[in-house]
């Protein structure tokens, strides 16, 4: 069989002498076989979330009310465009990734040097944005509520924009001192202290007659929707969070608890408690493959630099590390559908 | 073969179009969100999200196909890996969201509230 140009070099022939299984070589095989685990890997953690979104899907968070932030344009809503420029940046470093896999075929060292390295280059420009959007997402924007019940309450005006605790809680004059590790007794210290206290966000909301709570639960149009008292109906649109009247926001509100801001991975401000799990985890899972591919990219690629398959007379080793590169992009895809878009 | 040493710029170029254009389609249909896709459902999913599905498989397979190459692999190479991971995740996703769509069931006709 003719793959790679191996003609002078024995180590990839398999133990049979010429013929090799699949037509391919040892270490490219075992590289499709590791993807084939690694994809199913990812379909189960994939799988996995849609399982939690179907089993609370009245109430799960609409991604394009969550990920709004864009590069110096605080305060814009800007829904998704950060995130296709993430998928553009690993989408072209495919394309480089590629286009050395190309050159090394043909042998052109420097060609091979010069896509490899935007590939890298690629790479940490993604890794970097996916920390930023974690930033934001810990951090948070609005706050929210979290009742003793468990469901998390959220705050709009009266033309159904949303409206962050900062803008209309008070200060009281409240002891709330942050016990740190030099005022513990003990190996003692806390969670850090939320912004505000339960009860300045209720006075900050008595004084706002205008403010409403809006819930978590998405406004379906259904028949006991329609009739339900206890909804806002000018305000809340189909498919939305459901918005309550002024009347149901303050009763809701007297069973308040927490105050939720930003995400950690036991509450987060923007709905269910699974989502910022989930996200967390599988967004890392990926990102922690886009590093470790830019780790094994950037060793490859001086490998080429010193000439190492040059000597060899195949870059096969390139085509190999370029596979588990477009895996990452393929992942991506993926990731970028079902948190993103669905 | 699969190494004929043939540059493939082109092809190259040519599916890193086809995956931008999808790309931008896919965002603008993101933030649009037209009602007469979004409002609409078959099969349990609005004709959007089955839109965003589609377009995603069709990139994934520009991506395995040219990209990662495996156009040019032998033919037992890609039914060895191609076919288990459609079989396996088609099952998966079949048994997951049908059991969680029975518990979503469960819960919402429960007469225990979980959630106030």
């Amino acid at each position: 069989m003719e793959t790679v140009t191996t003609a002078n070099s024995g180590e990839k022939i398999w133990g049979g002498g010429d013929t090799q299984p699949m037509g391919a070589s040892y270490g490219k095989l075992m590289m499709w076989f590791f993807i084939l685990s690694d994809a199913l890997t990812f379909s189960g953690f994939l799988a996995a979330y849609g399982f939690s979104r179907f089993k609370f899907i009245e109430t799960w968070p609409l991604a394009d009310e969550v990920f709004t932030h864009f590069p110096f344009m605080h305060g814009v809503s800007a829904p998704m465009y950060y995130v296709a420029f993430m998928t553009f940046v690993l989408i072209f470093s495919s394309v480089t990734m590629v286009l050395a896999v190309d050159a090394g075929h043909q042998m052109k060292k420097d060609k091979v040097v010069l896509y490899m390295f935007l590939t890298i280059i690629g790479g940490l420009i993604f890794v970097g944005s996916q920390a930023w959007e974690w930033k934001n997402f810990i951090k948070g924007e609005y706050g929210a509520i979290e009742t003793k019940g468990g469901s998390l309450l959220q705050f709009v005006d009266k033309e159904g924009h949303r409206v962050a605790l900062a803008d209309f809680a008070v200060r009281l004059p409240e002891e709330r001192v942050q016990l740190t590790r030099s005022e513990g007794k003990w190996f003692m210290s806390e969670d850090a202290l939320p912004t505000y206290s339960v009860a300045e966000v209720e006075a900050g909301f008595k004084a706002h007659p205008d403010l409403l709570v809006r819930t978590e639960v998405i406004y379906e149009e259904s028949a006991a929707d329609k009739s339900n008292a206890t909804i806002n109906h000018e305000l809340t649109k189909h498919k939305h969070k459901t918005i309550l009247t002024r009347a149901e926001s303050e009763k809701r509100l007297s069973q308040a608890k927490l105050v939720v801001e930003g995400a950690n991975l036991t509450r987060n401000e923007y709905g269910s408690k699974l989502f910022a799990d989930f996200f967390f985890f599988i967004t890392g899972f990926h990102g922690f493959h886009v590093f470790s591919g830019v780790i094994i990219n950037i060793i490859i690629f001086f490998n080429v630099l010193i000439g190492t398959y040059e000597k060899r007379k195949s870059y096969e080793m390139v085509e190999k590390v370029g596979l588990y590169w477009h895996f990452v992009d393929l992942v991506w895809v993926f990731v970028f559908t079902v948190f993103y878009l669905v | 073969m699969s190494h004929e040493h043939v540059s493939n710029t082109k092809r190259i170029w040519t599916v890193f179009g086809i995956l931008s254009v999808i790309t931008i389609v896919e965002v603008f249909f993101g933030i649009l969100k037209p009602e007469a896709l979004h409002l609409n459902s078959f099969l349990g999913l609005n004709l959007l999200n089955w839109l965003f599905i589609i377009l995603t498989l069709v990139k994934a397979y520009y991506i395995v196909y040219a990209f990662m190459h495996m156009e040019g692999e032998a033919s037992t190479l890609r039914n060895a890996v191609i076919w288990p991971l459609i079989f396996l995740v088609i099952y998966l996703l079949f048994i997951l969201l049908t059991e969680a769509h029975y518990i979503f069931g469960v819960f919402k006709n429960s007469t225990i509230k979980w959630n106030f």
